[in-house]
């Protein structure tokens, strides 16, 4: 069978899978549409959550970041774990314990106020929807390149996918078919990780093989090795950063608390039924997080050193197949400076900006460019990073399924975390907007009507995103995290552990943290974005690590406020001991 | 829209408001909370710690072809996270039997 049949029936399959479960699990309850009737094993939502979680940026971007970043791509390996840590100690437990459906309803109830809800359903809105548009991106990027549709049509296939199994199911529907999206996922990914390992190094095992040797005869190091050729190349050493200190200590920070601080991900954890369930599923979630995310440095650098062997000092005329795929869809060019028909590969930019394709074809055959040439470096080709988990399999000549199983895989992650954030968006607005605020007699009936047409809406919102996307999502969407850091974490955690934390602190450190960090990232990304380097930032601070700085400000402003107002009611001073012990966590229905 | 009219829910459980209760419940508290601080200082000293501040000095030492600093940013800490999280929830299930507070 050809790669492209194969890819049909890889995706066909896996997509006949997600709509059966989706028939099979449909909710009919606000409790099984918002939290799956809150019965779900805790390795089956460990299995959920990972899938939630693991979206296409980690599943596409992440090793391609890391194999052009090196040591740097660790902020997000430990960042995007860590975060679990801070989640299974600091908040899942409790919440669970608390027992409502969302993460509004916990703020709302915990400092007694309709405005702390709103304040935290405006939180939860932004973040999600700045996330999910990126998903639906990463849906038509694997479409256009390996099932040769258009973008918008791959977009909205894929819609139409999250639409049958998130609106008929809801959480219930969503959680079977994550667990689902997370075997293809992991399988996807690990596969093509063990042949490339073992073709590097000898070592099929991708953590071991990135800390052996390299079976070319020369007895390096895979790192070493990597240091040396790209030092060679005028790149800096691949196991040494670019970034400051303190810049890779803020983004690590913001990121780790930015992940206990998503809604999507701490809703997962109110779907299983005790809280000290809500403890073990993050350390089966973390499990299955940590095999991905051990697993993408080794790729990284493996896909940097096959990357550069392939390509430089190749003539064009004899590059391989995928090289001229990639051209094709945009990701890839060539600008054949010193007219010698090779490729020759360096630091620096071989262009400004992205390829600006004329639509001719220069001497070699390879698509001519009308951006301005960067003189200053020898560097000819031009590569995006997100094309080198797509582009693995092929740069390392493995058989057609391979290629296949990726496809599938990028999918399900993109899918799987879409679905997720749908579903908060939509219980946010149904649960806490209509049922708990403006319209407090809506029957169950109604409720679960309102939910499933937010979702739909919410779907139709990401699609556009997606098809159209403006100019900034690509560059915030990484600052879901810090904005999450600087807003919702900060109340969540004084909530539980701050008894004399009132409304009137929580509100005002939440509005602060969000919008310092949001005018922060803002005005160096979108106001003028040429004043965006290190020595304009505040302390050497990238906006991606601000919100470690919002999170500071908003506890300090949560504190001092707080310590001006009047202390939280008894009722509330109650909840909060209650839900400090596990004993007496809410029933649960088993499925 | 008025604020502070959100009901309440009832509580989950069972605060029987006895002082012998609340003691109870203070010291299984107190005794969670030492162990919080235990953990997440691990988890601080692993990777803001090995993984960033202290990684050039680590990285003269070695484990197999990694740098020691960089295998702790790149894999070692998560190793870590993971048994970090193991350890709280079989630490925890032991301190909530000892109190009589498990679920």
């Amino acid at each position: 069978m050809s790669t492209q049949t194969l890819i049909y029936l890889f995706v066909g399959l896996s997509f006949s899978l997600y709509i059966g479960i989706a028939i099979w699990t449909r909710a009919g309850s606000t409790k099984e549409f918002y939290i799956a009737g809150g019965g779900v094993h805790p390795i089956f939502n460990g299995m959920a959550t990972a899938a939630d979680w693991m979206s296409a940026a980690s599943f596409i971007s992440m090793a391609g970041i890391i194999a052009f970043a090196g040591y740097d791509g660790s902020v997000y390996l430990m960042g995007w774990t860590g975060g679990y840590v801070v989640l299974a100690l600091l908040l899942a437990p409790y919440l669970r314990k608390f027992g409502q459906f969302t993460v509004p309803d916990f703020i709302g109830t915990r400092y007694y106020s309709k405005t702390a809800r709103v304040v935290a359903v405006i939180c939860l809105i932004f973040i999600s929807f700045t996330y999910i548009a990126g998903q639906m991106r990463g849906v038509g990027i694997v479409f256009s390149r390996f099932l040769d549709v258009p973008i918008t049509l791959g977009v909205i296939i894929g819609m139409a996918i999250v639409f049958f199994y998130a609106v008929l199911g809801g959480m219930k529907g969503v959680t079977y078919t994550q667990v689902a999206q997370y075997c293809v996922l992991i399988f996807a990914y690990m596969v093509p990780a063990f042949f490339i390992s073992f073709l590097i190094t000898g070592n099929p095992i991708p953590q071991l093989g990135l800390g052996s040797t390299v079976n070319d005869g020369s007895g390096l190091y895979v790192l070493q090795k990597l240091d040396l050729v790209l030092q060679d190349m005028g790149f800096g050493a691949y196991t040494d950063g670019s970034k400051s200190m303190i810049d890779v200590f803020c983004i690590t920070a913001a990121l780790m608390v930015g992940t206990a601080g998503l809604p999507h991900v701490i809703v997962r954890f109110f779907t299983v039924p005790k809280a000290s369930d809500a403890r073990k599923s993050a350390g089966w979630a973390l499990i299955f997080i940590a095999l991905l995310y051990t697993t993408a440095p080794a790729i990284g650098a493996f896909a940097r050193i096959n990357f550069v062997e392939t390509v430089d000092q190749t003539a064009y005329a004899e590059a391989p197949e995928w090289f001229k795929n990639w051209e094709t869809n945009d990701l890839i060019a060539w600008v054949d400076k010193n007219d010698d028909g090779k490729m020759e590969y360096r630091s620096g930019d071989a262009f400004a900006g992205s390829p600006d394709f004329t639509g001719e074809t220069g001497k070699s055959g390879e698509r001519l460019i009308a951006n301005e040439i960067n003189t200053a470096s020898e560097n000819e080709v031009y590569v995006d990073k997100d094309i080198m988990v797509l582009a693995n399999p092929e740069i390392a000549n493995l058989p057609g399924w391979v290629i296949a199983l990726v496809a599938a895989g990028g999918l399900a992650a993109a899918l799987s975390t879409a679905a997720g954030l749908l579903l908060v968006i939509s219980s946010s607005i149904s649960h806490d907007l209509l049922k708990q605020t403006f319209r407090p007699k809506i029957t169950e009936k109604g409720e679960l009507m309102a939910a499933r047409i937010a979702a739909t809406a919410a779907i139709v919102v990401a699609g556009y995103l997606g098809i159209y996307p403006p100019g900034w999502v690509a560059q915030v969407v990484a600052f879901a995290f810090g904005l999450a850091a600087a807003s919702l974490f900060p109340a969540i955690f004084m909530g539980i552990f701050w008894k004399s934390m009132n409304k009137e602190g929580a509100i005002a450190g939440m509005i602060s943290g969000l919008v310092f960090t949001f005018s922060y990232i803002a005005y160096f990304k979108l106001i003028s974005p040429e004043t965006n380097i290190a020595a304009n930032w505040l302390f050497g601070i990238s906006p991606e690590g601000v919100g470690v700085i919002g999170m500071i400000i908003n506890f300090a402003v949560a504190i001092g406020v707080s310590k001006m107002t009047a202390s939280p009611p008894l009722e509330v001073l109650k909840m909060i001991d209650s839900i400090r012990v596990p004993r007496g966590a809410g029933d649960a229905s088993v499925h | 829209m008025t604020d502070n009219d959100t009901p309440m829910p009832e509580p989950n459980g069972h605060p029987d408001q006895g002082n012998e209760t609340n003691a109870n419940e203070k010291a299984y508290w107190s005794e969670n909370i030492r162990l919080l601080w235990t953990l997440m200082a691990v988890w601080f000293v692993v990777s803001f710690g090995a993984g960033i501040l202290f990684r050039g000095f680590l990285d003269q030492f070695s484990l197999g072809g990694y740098p020691l600093g960089f295998w702790f940013a790149q894999q070692g800490s998560i190793y870590v996270f993971v048994l970090l999280i193991f350890y709280y929830t079989w630490k925890m299930k032991r301190i909530e039997r000892k109190y009589d507070l498990d679920d």
